[in-house]
């Protein structure tokens, strides 16, 4: 963002860069820069909360006063405890003859459904894994958890991008499921927490990881280095 | 896995330095057009999908809200852009300052980059300047970056 910042300012126009990681912030120095504390992925802070975006661009277009360049940090921060889960329900078991993750998705799909009719398929499905096909998606990480060479387990793709379809998934459903807005991560710690597809992918992660498979294929199926 | 961990993760990344700050005096807010441009790989369906390394960028339209959010990298939360796009790109906030004479106008057309980068010289010399080129040639004045 701030690479970019350089070059539109040096083109004419007056930038003002949102960050919200400081040391990246100040190691680019871009002409203006607000830094924010908010959570990765919320660079205006808080959805659904008008007043709150309108406080944090009041705050970054003052920046334009300014007579030379500055990085000023927001005078708030949004905390995440890094422990936090969503609550969030999850469909009782079905068909017992089902892998209990290929059930939960099954229970999860008209949630899934409403929710996208409700806000569109902002963060859902099709990277490369389409709504029809997830059950077999995920079918191909049970075969890797199984000790299926990775490879051979018929994952359809870049296992991240894969990865992020079915965590898309299962966050687009919650929006429909849980009572409150989820606060940051806590929609990622439940899919990968609690429910059956997000242990089935911790697992064949971490079965790539075992059997040597490059770093950057296994590594980037979930966030962070858990 | 909390927020923290991922941002200092993120730090450790080699960033871009310049050896000069470009400074441009602004025109007054109320007489300018203000475009947003994100890192956070948005786009339209049926647009081209952003490749693993790809530096280009593509138009967002201001009237047209459908944006996709298909970033690469799994490093951030999604949740609030899809309960609410104005988390990443706050097109609705700049239309209410028009709205209330503080902006004069809201840029017709904005520009989406990936973030998940490493090949930053190729976009200090092409799709960066190609992309200010394009916002140039719509009148833009004021760029607001929004990262995820």
């Amino acid at each position: 963002m701030s690479t970019l910042a350089h070059i539109f300012e040096a083109a004419g126009m007056a930038t003002i860069v949102l960050g919200s990681i400081k040391e990246q912030v100040e190691a680019t120095a871009p002409p203006r820069a607000l830094y924010c504390d908010f959570p990765l992925g919320r660079p205006l802070g808080e959805p659904l909360d008008p007043e709150f975006q309108h406080r944090v661009l009041e705050s970054a277009f003052r920046l334009l006063e300014a007579k030379e360049p500055i990085i000023e940090e927001y005078d708030m921060s949004i905390p995440d405890n890094g422990d936090e889960i969503l609550a969030c329900p999850l469909p009782p078991r079905h068909d017992p003859d089902l892998h209990p993750a290929l059930d939960e998705v099954r229970g999860l799909r008209p949630a899934y459904e409403r929710a996208v009719e409700k806000y569109g398929n902002r963060i859902g499905m099709g990277r490369i894994v389409q709504l029809e096909d997830l059950e077999e998606a995920i079918m191909a990480l049970i075969r890797v958890t199984e000790g299926v060479p990775w490879k051979e387990a018929g994952i359809p793709g870049v296992p991240s991008r894969v990865s992020q379809d079915i965590r898309g998934y299962y966050e687009t459903a919650s929006l429909e499921l849980s009572e409150n807005a989820p606060r940051a991560w806590t929609g990622t710690r439940w899919f990968l927490k609690n429910t059956e597809a997000g242990k089935v992918l911790m697992a064949a992660r971490q079965a790539m990881a075992d059997s040597g498979a490059n770093q950057p294929i296994w590594f980037y199926m979930t966030p962070g280095d858990d | 896995m909390a927020d923290s961990d991922i941002k200092a993760m993120t730090a450790q990344i080699p960033a871009a330095e310049f050896d000069e700050t470009s400074f441009t005096t602004p025109v007054p807010l109320n007489e300018a057009t203000v475009a947003i441009v994100t890192s956070a790989a948005l786009h339209h369906p049926g647009d081209e999908e952003f490749t693993m390394l790809d530096i280009g960028y593509r138009v967002l339209e201001s009237s047209n809200h459908d944006y996709l959010l298909r970033h690469w990298s799994p490093n951030f939360d999604a949740t609030g852009f899809a309960l609410d796009i104005n988390t990443v790109f706050p097109i609705d906030r700049l239309q209410e300052l028009v709205d209330q004479k503080i902006i004069r106008k809201v840029s017709d057309q904005h520009l989406s980059y990936a973030g998940n980068q490493f090949d930053l010289s190729s976009i200090r010399l092409d799709s960066g300047p190609a992309g200010a080129q394009f916002l140039k040639e719509q009148g833009v004045d004021v760029v607001l970056l929004t990262p995820v």
